[in-house]
């Protein structure tokens, strides 16, 4: 006898449990894999999954086995042109007796890696681990859409969805003791007398059983006729929409494409803002990002532009940050959003603009932001951006983050450095 | 095969295409000629059709419909959807599960051809051998393992969430990389079963503390006059089961971490006669799924498209590449297995005059009884030893290597000729012998009076050493024994070779 049964609809992933653990066993080796891949990726390949190598000693459960050496022998199949007491020379890796095992390496990867696929969302959760933007405050609650829903008690309105069962059938249960109870009181008296009378029955007893029937029976009808379930019974789960408090905040993002960045330098660049950007976009689901670009000119552009796009000119990095604080005040009062920016330059600017770029920074610019990180790319002596900055930096410790980054491979990392989590910082 | 075909009959199916009514159709059929014609004798059968995906999850929990969870399970799953996705590997046609009643997987992707394939593969082979194999009947109970299962993965989730995942999983690593040497090899163990575990736990709780409190008892004062006798070894004989050592006697476990040890044992121990029997029991399935569907055939209930399709899958299976060839990878336990089980039919049926003189006790028997009496009797080491036939050596071209480090070279010791037969026989069983395969490692003392060192002793067989990952494996062993753990290799003359130590 045998049963057939369609498992086909059960429960996917049942073996969920056990990747996260896995996943969570070898964070180190993962993230260092991530951060690999982070670096060597183009930029329109960063978001999507990765596969992950593992070494294999690292993740080998360890059991006792022969080790090579000592004396064995092995029973192989497919013989063509060996004689009994033929010597052969032992081949290289030590494969000649073989182990007795025959197994193979079931990776077929060979022996050294283990490698598996982790999806793009565990990807970015790897990549953006412990990252936040720092000095992030509640400044005002966002009137955006954001909302969550609270039980309020008992309702006597509501969607069918909402209603509260047990309530409604207690209300109603009550209703009808507190209705009946008078009649069926009664019913009760009655039936008493019924059985009362005992056979054989006199007239007047006998009229008297069919009056007492009639009334049972009237009082039966009666309360029948008490609805099982009123609408005043109908009791509903009150839910009250209350909005989220949610931090407003803006990025501003600002990239040097004049003449004296290189390909290779923008390139660099926009790795680093793609990385913020997906950052962003992945952590912060309520995010305004501003794309400044500039050389000696500043303009806003969008998202597509500003990675794709090419420009050249001479570098006055002031425009950038003029336009900055116009954008600040016009849009993004400070009082109710957190400002962030991140910049990124060769550290080339026209000398004469230095000082336009002190006041900015220090007076229409730093107050104001929760947050500025600049990066100056490129392997050369620190140019004069860096040099001023290092000056600003002396009085705005806390929310000005300058770092120096020389290829793409330092991105990632410095990435990380900058936006790392940091506990107990208040601005 | 022969063709006759004396009452035509309508063929089962025609398309390609499964549909459930077919599956019970076919099912009939294949349990009515198993039974009725062949006397398999099968637990019921749970047939279950599934995704590849909820395929692969069986995989990676050795395919148990369910267990406790652990990272490794974890890693297991990654690595067969990375290999199936890649297209390196397919997904075997089935998983069947030793239990009562005997669960076998179907996927949904196979055609017709292939389930009814693995319908008698599994649900009528596997299954019968499951019954039928001394083993199993006397090491397992196929009634009982689902719900010890249930219990084990309950028991450990309860840990976890008492004791944390972390120190649960540390457990179970150690637990693991012993849980070779978790088995009785001689012993007869109980069957495991929920109930039981479940009733008993308490009192064993209670009854292990006692015991090992007895043990560790505080030393006895005229200790120093002694010295110069020898004193007994703890355990008196040496313990080849390490994780029942441990469970029983390990000073610092708690009740939980025993109870852990022991699930793992069990588990162990469950699967111990499946590692015994691979090459008689994919043999056995794949001799009856072959016999069984010929016979469909015969009976015209399949048409010749089913048979090709079939065939084709069929040699695949059983193919064996030579040791040459990129794809070796040992032997193929389906094509050995495979390859006896229609030589012993052979033998029965059409003996030869070296059939005479190998086989006289089967040339020319019922080859039925004789393959039932093969099955029932035998495990791989014995049943290679029993019945593996000039023949069979022939047609595999098996030869004997030896590789001794003490030579610059390795040695033809035999090939397949007459003098080889006997020897080519011998090795190729003990290659299956567990004992031969695994180091043989045992308990061999305890510092009981002085600072509770556990020594364990390997007994070197032709100088083989342990490989390097036996000072990890002494790591684990330390995690659960608390103390000094030593490890000595030992060659013939008891002297010992290398020593590992963790303390």
């Amino acid at each position: 006898m045998s049963y057939i049964i369609d498992r086909r609809l059960n429960s996917k992933n049942k073996s969920t449990v056990n990747r996260q653990r896995f996943l969570k066993r070898y964070r180190k080796q993962i993230r260092k894999s991530v951060s690999d891949a982070v670096n060597q990726r183009n930029i329109k390949e960063m978001e999507q999954g990765e596969s992950i190598t593992i070494p294999k000693k690292d993740i080998s459960e360890p059991i006792f086995g022969h080790g090579s050496g000592g004396r064995r022998t092995i029973v192989h199949p497919g013989n063509k042109e060996f004689a009994e007491g033929d010597r052969l020379p032992r081949p290289e890796g030590g494969e000649g007796g073989g182990s007795g095992e025959g197994q193979a390496s079931d990776s077929g990867e060979g022996m050294d890696d283990f490698v598996f696929q982790i999806s793009q969302s565990e990807f970015l959760e790897f990549m953006f681990e412990d990252l936040a933007l720092p000095n992030m405050i509640k400044r005002q609650l966002s009137s955006s859409d954001s909302f969550s829903y609270h039980q309020a008690g008992i309702s006597e309105v509501g969607n069918p969805n909402q209603m509260n069962l047990v309530r409604t059938m207690r209300s109603a249960q009550a209703r009808r003791i507190a209705l009946g109870g008078k009649k069926r009181k009664k019913r009760r008296a009655l039936r008493l007398q019924l059985e009362s009378l005992i056979e054989p029955l006199s007239d007047t007893q006998q009229q008297q059983k069919m009056e007492i029937e009639e009334e049972i029976a009237l009082l039966t009808k009666q309360l029948n006729a008490l609805p099982f379930i009123d609408d005043f019974d109908l009791k509903y789960n009150l839910k009250v929409k209350i909005p989220k408090p949610s931090p407003q905040a803006v990025m501003f993002c600002i990239m040097d494409v004049s003449g004296s960045m290189t390909q290779d330098i923008k390139n660099t660049a926009k790795r680093f803002f793609f990385l913020l950007y997906i950052f962003l976009q992945r952590n912060y689901g309520k995010i305004d990002v501003v794309f400044i670009r500039h050389h000696t000119q500043a303009s806003e552009v969008d998202e597509e532009t500003f990675f794709y796009d090419r420009e050249t000119g001479g570098t006055v990095v002031s425009s950038a940050l003029e336009m900055i604080s116009e954008i600040i005040e016009e849009r993004y009062p400070p009082e109710q959003w957190n400002i962030y920016t991140a910049q990124a330059s060769d550290g080339d600017n026209w000398p004469n603009d230095q000082v336009k770029c002190h006041q900015l920074m220090t007076q229409k610019i730093l107050p104001f932001v929760q947050y500025f990180t600049y990066i100056e790319i490129g392997g050369q002596q620190p140019q004069e951006l860096w040099h001023l900055y290092q000056n600003i930096q002396k009085d705005f410790s806390n929310n000005f983050a300058t770092s120096r980054v020389e290829d793409n491979a330092d991105i990632y990392p410095v990435f990380r450095e900058l936006f790392k989590k940091r506990a107990n910082h208040e601005s | 095969m022969s063709l006759k075909k004396s009452i035509k009959r309508q063929p089962l199916s025609t398309q390609s295409e499964w549909t459930f009514e077919l599956l019970e159709i076919y099912d009939r059929e294949i349990a009515r000629i198993a039974k009725d014609k062949f006397k398999l004798d099968t637990y019921p059968n749970q047939i279950e059709v599934i995704r590849s995906d909820q395929m692969m999850d069986a995989y990676s929990s050795v395919g148990m419909p369910i267990n406790y969870n652990h990272w490794s399970f974890g890693k297991s799953f990654l690595s067969t959807e990375q290999n199936y996705q890649r297209g390196r590997m397919g997904l075997a046609y089935e998983i069947v599960i030793n239990s009562s009643p005997c669960i076998s997987y179907l996927m949904e992707e196979n055609t017709m051809t292939m389930q009814a394939l693995v319908i008698a593969h599994a649900c009528y082979g596997h299954n019968s051998f499951f019954k039928g194999n001394y083993l199993f009947k006397t090491w397992t109970d196929a009634e009982g393992i689902i719900d010890y299962l249930q219990f084990a993965r309950t028991y450990i989730a309860q840990c976890e969430e008492r004791h944390g995942v972390e120190e649960v999983e540390k457990l179970l690593d150690s637990c693991h990389s012993l849980s070779n040497y978790g088995v009785d090899r001689y012993k007869r163990p109980n069957p495991v079963s929920a109930i039981q575990e479940q009733k008993y736990q308490q009192e064993r709780e209670n009854y292990i503390q006692q015991h090992i409190n007895d043990i560790w008892r505080t030393l006895p004062a005229q200790q120093q006059n002694q010295s110069s006798i020898e004193e007994p070894r703890f355990p008196a004989e040496a313990e080849e089961n390490l994780l029942y050592f441990i469970e029983k006697n390990a000073p610092h476990l708690q009740t939980w971490q025993r109870e852990i040890v022991r699930i793992v044992r069990k588990i162990s121990q469950y699967f111990y006669p499946q590692k015994q029997t691979q090459v008689m029991n994919e043999g056995w399935a794949t001799f009856w799924h072959y016999t069984l569907l010929h016979q469909l055939y015969d009976e015209g209930l399949v048409t010749d498209g089913f048979m090709l399709e079939f065939l084709a899958s069929h040699t695949s299976v059983v193919a064996q590449p030579d040791f040459d060839s990129p794809y070796f990878s040992g032997i193929n336990p389906y094509a050995l297995g495979f390859a006896m089980m229609q030589d012993i039919r052979r033998i029965c049926e059409n003996p030869t005059e070296e059939d005479k003189e190998w086989f006289p006790d089967i040339a020319g028997s019922n080859w039925l009884d004789t393959l039932h009496d093969a099955m029932k009797n035998y495990r791989d080491e014995s049943f290679i030893l029993q019945f593996l036939s000039p023949k069979i050596i022939r047609d595999f071209h098996l030869f004997l290597v030896e590789d001794d480090d003490t030579a610059d070279t390795i040695g033809i010791n035999a090939i397949h000729n007459k003098r080889g037969y006997q020897k080519i026989r011998e090795h190729l069983a003990q290659q299956y012998n567990l004992g031969y395969r695994e180091p043989d490692i045992q308990v061999y003392d305890v510092d009981l009076k002085g600072d509770r060192r556990l020594t364990l002793q390997h007994i070197m067989h032709d100088r083989k050493p342990l490989s390097d990952t036996a000072s990890e494996v002494v790591k684990h062993l330390h995690r659960l024994w608390g103390y000094t753990v030593v490890l000595n290799s030992v060659d013939d003359n008891g002297i010992i070779k290398k020593s590992f130590r963790c303390s």
